[in-house]
């Protein structure tokens, strides 16, 4: 029941949208729907979804292999180099190039850039799943001949099926939702052009529709994606031979490895935080105004903490649920959660606007409409890590307390709670890290008065104070370097970014 | 590991009691707000440029001891807004850049009237004929080039020049916002909606988009597109400053009445459904009383006052000698300019 009404509540967006179709009926619906702008933003949303997946998953594959599979001098330091451009938050990157030169605006800049701030999405799983792969498949596929290339195409490379999708679908979602980095860039998407028309016309109808397509595309994505996986096993059965996987030498390609490692770094991290450094000591619109940046801090520290711990509360039930009592609709609950992962920030903002407008009034522009619009986002994140994390809670425990005589609460606190907290503590840090980074959401959301690191960083950047921005920025990446440190750790691999 | 989880957990629980509480304050300031006398606290939905905003705001809370909390936005993003919010609107006061946003709201009946001796502080047509907003502050749209890559043979003498295809890709424009939008009502108004739809047409084909008129000024001081259609005060407020942004960069006032030489009028109204009518319209009349005025005049700014005997900059081109268009503000027409955008493909 309770589950229940929480799905409902991470729904609404999507009965917003479609109900909105209905509402204006389908004459408007079309008009505003085929018109050579939206062509125009669908080209664009495509070519760049299209060019940064497939140059996220070769540089991130062709990263994970060098760091899990060679003799790479200073593999550990190149794993987390590696990681680390998550801590900046894509319009950080972007802000950072363009800061510089205008030539990074437009298609190939912007391909540059966000592939650049998200191939770690695709680096963490696949190097995860090569390391955890068999050995001896690869072993029998070089006794029977295969050389290293045949072995890498035909043997571990549909092994890292799922990673590579998984990773892939993610980066795109991503994509589909980015505003900041390609608004800077200048180059209009749906989200930004969706941004564009809330500027021009608040929740107008055209914001709405665009929307709709938007919130269609990212559903046909979930929709390939499961298609795609399909229902091969890649589990092995029983443990297998757990045992090193003799790393490949690389002699003389040492040298260009090094260089299309350290270049990438430099490229993706080394850019970014240099044009902090510089704007921060030289900026003429530098100033550390101490006291605004200490409460955009708070603000974004305590929205933050208070946003993980409400969405980690809705996510617990869901996923004991999905676990304890499993079912068809269970799944269906559970899966229902997950539409959040699909839903850009833009459109999850744009149908609270409307619906607490017309139908609860009290909440409009409050710090609780906010917590909601986080909540929905970012549930999926926070039902990962919790379910997994249950599942490796047997429930022969509860049974267990049960028969010692403890009552269900006594229960919950003394064995589930402790059993899980590590999963719910991880869920929670990546939760806050997402909402202190989240941009779109706020900027439409935030009750009067509330400024944040990520929409004060905005407000900068859109007049060109490029030095009074960079200390926002900076900010940003300090909070997130600590969480994105502990996703190179092994058992944070796993968790969705 | 644990020990991590159970700090996190402590701590967010810490922050979702601040934040309950934080809500809680909040309400209870609105519910001292709704009482009569001195506490009351005004809420301002305001679209013109914060830092100015900050300025005038702190002049008339200093002079009437009247709080007042701000709401940033862009003119059509707060205009709609308070349409969609209709009687329950939380704002009192509603002010812009550009006046076509007033008009919105005027259009769905949510102002009241402007007081007359508020009306009285400015010269007529600075105001709607049914006295439901009234003007504050004036901009003059400009021509901005740079000369190293525009002769001044080759300056355009109208802005319907803009969409020849002479200037293919060599316009700079920031379609999404306000100010742009009032400049075409400003076209649709004095050249009808044929004439705007195929101007915006040619403008979709010739111009670069940028994000904002600084951008657009920027990009033309780099030599990353040649020209640009933005406001005056751009230029003057980078050359106040350091002129980094602005010393390749000339301006053409198109003047003759052109509609490039529009003078977008920045406005001020009283919300019908605010409870603080007297210190709502305290407000309104201090932005155009001559203190409101001259904080205007001083700041940084650099927009026109047009409060009678107000005096601007000296360093901007006296409001004279602009021979702007003339149009009245009530023509102005917010939703049918995005319309026309949407359909030429700038939006």
């Amino acid at each position: 029941m309770l589950a229940g009404l929480i799905v409902l509540v991470a729904l609404i967006p999507l009965f917003f949208v479609v109900g909105y179709v209905f509402s204006i009926g389908w004459d408007e619906a079309i008009a505003l729907t085929w018109r050579p702008r939206v062509g125009e933003l669908l080209k664009n949303t495509g070519l760049l979804v299209g060019g940064c997946v497939g140059l996220a998953a070769t540089i991130g594959t062709g990263m994970a292999w060098l760091v899990e599979r060679t003799t790479l001098p200073g593999r550990q330091v190149w794993n987390v180099l590696l990681v680390a451009p998550l801590a900046v938050p894509a319009f950080v990157n972007s802000f950072g190039w363009v800061s510089l030169t205008a030539k990074v605006e437009g298609y190939a800049g912007a391909l540059m850039i966000v592939t650049l701030s998200y191939y770690p999405l695709v680096y963490l799983p696949v190097s995860a799943m090569l390391r955890g792969l068999d050995p001896a498949l690869e072993e029998t596929a070089a006794a029977l001949g295969f050389g290293p290339w045949h072995t890498f195409v035909r043997v571990v490379l549909p092994q890292l099926r799922p990673a590579l999708l998984g990773g892939s679908l993610i980066v795109a979602l991503h994509l589909l939702a980015e505003f900041g980095a390609l608004q800077m860039l200048r180059f209009p998407t749906f989200t930004t052009a969706i941004y564009d028309q809330y500027r021009s016309s608040f929740n107008g109808p055209a914001a709405n529709m665009l929307a709709a397509v938007l919130l269609l595309s990212c559903l046909l994505l979930l929709t390939l994606e499961l298609r795609l996986r399909g229902h091969q096993r890649y589990a092995r059965t029983g443990g297998g031979s757990a045992r090193d996987i003799p790393r490949r030498r690389l002699g003389r390609a040492t040298a260009p490895s090094l260089i299309a490692v350290g270049g990438l770094t430099a490229l993706a991290l080394g850019v970014p935080i240099g044009s902090l450094v510089f704007w921060l000591v030289t900026g003429s619109s530098t100033d550390f105004p101490v006291g605004d940046l200490a409460a955009t801090t708070a603000t974004s520290l305590g929205l933050g903490a208070a946003g993980a711990v409400l969405t980690m509360t809705l996510a617990l039930p869901v996923a004991w649920l999905c676990v304890r009592r499993r079912g068809r609709l269970t799944m269906l609950l559970e899966r229902s959660t997950y539409f959040g992962n699909a839903v850009p920030g833009i459109v999850v903002a744009l149908a609270l606007v409307t619906v607490s407008i017309r139908f609860a009034r009290p909440v409009y522009q409050t710090v609780v409409l906010l917590m909601f619009a986080y909540a929905i986002m970012f549930l999926p994140r926070a039902m990962v890590s919790v379910r997994s994390a249950l599942d490796q809670a047997p429930p022969v425990f509860d049974d267990v307390s049960h028969a010692l005589g403890s009552g269900p609460l006594e229960t919950l606190r003394r064995v589930t709670l402790p059993l899980i907290a590590p999963g719910m503590g991880a869920g929670t840090a990546l939760v806050f890290l997402a909402i202190v980074t989240e941009l779109t959401a706020t900027l439409l959301l935030a009750p009067i008065g509330t400024r944040t690191l990520a929409t004060q960083f905005w407000s900068n950047t859109s007049s060109i104070a490029y030095g009074a921005a960079a200390p926002y920025a900076a900010l940003m990446v300090i909070l997130s370097a600590p969480v994105t440190v502990l996703l190179t750790r092994d058992r944070w691999r796993s968790m969705p970014v | 590991m644990r020990f991590n989880a159970r700090v996190a957990f402590a701590a967010g629980l810490v922050a979702v009691t601040l934040g309950v509480a934080s809500c809680g304050s909040s309400k209870s300031a609105t519910d001292e707000g709704n009482g009569s006398g001195d506490t009351a606290t005004l809420t301002l939905y305001n679209a013109q440029h914060e830092d100015l905003m900050k300025l005038m705001v702190a002049g008339f809370t200093q002079q009437t001891g009247i709080k007042v909390n701000m709401r940033n936005g862009e003119d059509f993003e707060l205009g709609n807004q308070i349409v969609q919010e209709g009687d329950a609107s939380p704002a009192d006061v509603f002010v812009t850049e550009n006046s076509p946003a007033m008009t919105l709201v005027d259009s769905k009946g949510l102002f009241s009237k402007v007081d007359d001796a508020t009306l009285a502080q400015v010269p007529p047509q600075f105001a709607p004929a049914d006295k439901d907003w009234v003007g504050f502050a004036a901009r003059s749209t400009v021509f901005a080039y740079n000369p190293a890559q525009v002769k001044a043979t080759a300056l355009p003498t109208s802005i319907m020049d803009l969409a020849g295809p002479q200037w293919k890709d060599k316009v700079g424009i920031s379609p999404a916002g306000a100010d742009f939008q009032a400049i075409v009502s400003a076209v649709l108004s004095l050249k009808g909606e044929p004439a705007t739809a195929a101007w915006l047409k040619g403008l979709k084909d010739n111009a670069k988009v940028y994000q904002g008129n600084s951008a657009v000024m920027k990009a033309v001081n780099a030599g990353e597109v040649s020209s640009g259609v933005i406001y005056h005060y751009y230029w003057y407020k980078d050359q106040a400053e350091s002129g980094a942004n602005s010393n390749n960069v000339k301006q053409l006032y198109f003047g003759n009445q052109d509609p490039g030489a529009f003078l977008s009028i920045s406005g001020a109204g009283v919300i019908k459904s605010s409870k603080h009518q007297g210190e709502a319209q305290q407000l309104v009349k201090y932005l155009n009383s001559a203190a409101g005025q001259k904080v205007l005049a001083d700041s940084k700014a650099l927009e026109y006052p047009i409060g009678n005997g107000a005096t601007a900059n000296p360093v901007l081109k006296p409001l004279s000698e602009l021979s702007p268009p003339t149009v009245d503000v009530t023509t102005l027409n917010g939703p049918k300019v995005v319309e026309l955008m949407q359909q030429a493909g700038l939006l």
